[in-house]
């Protein structure tokens, strides 16, 4: 079979990476739901993770693969603050979405 | 073979990404999540970077998604949203109109030099080629190179714990909720 002889290159990872970036930029833009809001970033952040870690291979370089390890450890910070963000929010306003919060006020 | 496998994870990835997007029930949103997750572990694996893909189910599939799901049950808002209905009018067309020029600008950022994809001087850093598992090079450029941003990240998630803490703290009296000062 043809499938068989073929080889991912980097490239294509690169594509499938670009996929899903968007998938998540517009995720962001359409949805209203601030913890959904943040599993789009999430994907936005894997797509990042994916180009950087194919890069890494492609140039033989292991600093790529670095940088995707400090990647991870700031998505873990950003997604304990932010969830904190969204307690405190959601237990002054119940049933609050990323709309009702155009005013930074309390 | 690697062929076969990089068509089923990409696959599993962009069906688990779609369904973060057009979930309405945010409990399942977070479990479309998990699988897009695994699918960028399975590629990560497929190219020999075992302990960035060991890390990937540990940290993003088992401790985010869990931390997701436990906001989601704690809240009590893992109920399906409608979205039927569409708050502002033409958002979605225009999000759309935004993520088809995005990937065309990205694809073709990637396409430009026709064949020449990946431009750079290969193995500026430590190769990762050669003897020895991912994880010691990993560690060695961690330790060595990257040894100031690695004592910041310290520093950073200590930062981010504190304030979470104080975020999520009840507040020392009763605030009334927005409802109740209108009632």
């Amino acid at each position: 079979m043809m499938l068989a002889a073929l080889e991912p290159t980097p490239s294509w990872y690169l594509v499938l990476a670009a996929l899903l970036f968007t998938i998540g930029a517009v995720g962001v833009l359409v949805r209203r739901n601030p913890l959904v809001m943040f599993m789009c970033i999430e994907l936005m952040l894997n797509a990042v993770n994916l180009s950087f870690v194919s890069l890494a291979s492609a140039l033989d370089d292991v600093s790529g693969q670095t940088v995707v390890f400090f990647v991870l450890v700031v998505a873990a910070a950003e997604v304990v603050v932010g969830l904190g963000i969204v307690v405190a929010i959601q237990r002054r306003r119940p049933g609050a979405t990323a709309d009702d919060l155009a005013a930074l006020k309390g | 073979m690697d062929a076969a496998v990089f068509f089923i994870a990409a696959a599993v990835i962009l069906v688990g990404a779609v369904g973060v997007v057009v979930r309405a029930n945010p409990v399942h949103a977070a479990l479309s999540l998990v699988l897009t997750l695994f699918g960028v572990a399975v590629m990560f694996v497929l190219q020999e970077a075992h302990f960035l893909a060991a890390v990937q189910v540990i940290v993003y599939a088992g401790a985010i998604v869990v931390l997701f799901l436990f906001v989601l049950m704690l809240l009590g808002v893992d109920r399906a949203e409608n979205l039927r209905t569409e708050p502002l009018a033409g958002q979605r067309p225009a999000a759309v109109v935004v993520g088809v020029v995005g990937l065309g600008l990205l694809l073709l950022a990637l396409f430009a030099r026709g064949g020449e994809i990946v431009t750079g001087r290969p193995s500026q850093g430590e190769p990762i080629s050669g003897e020895g598992a991912d994880i010691d090079k990993l560690a060695r450029s961690l330790f060595s190179d990257y040894v100031f941003a690695f004592e910041v990240t310290s520093v950073l998630l200590v930062i981010a714990v504190l304030g979470t803490v104080l975020l999520a703290r009840r507040p020392p009296r009763q605030v009334p909720t927005d409802e109740q000062a209108g009632a």
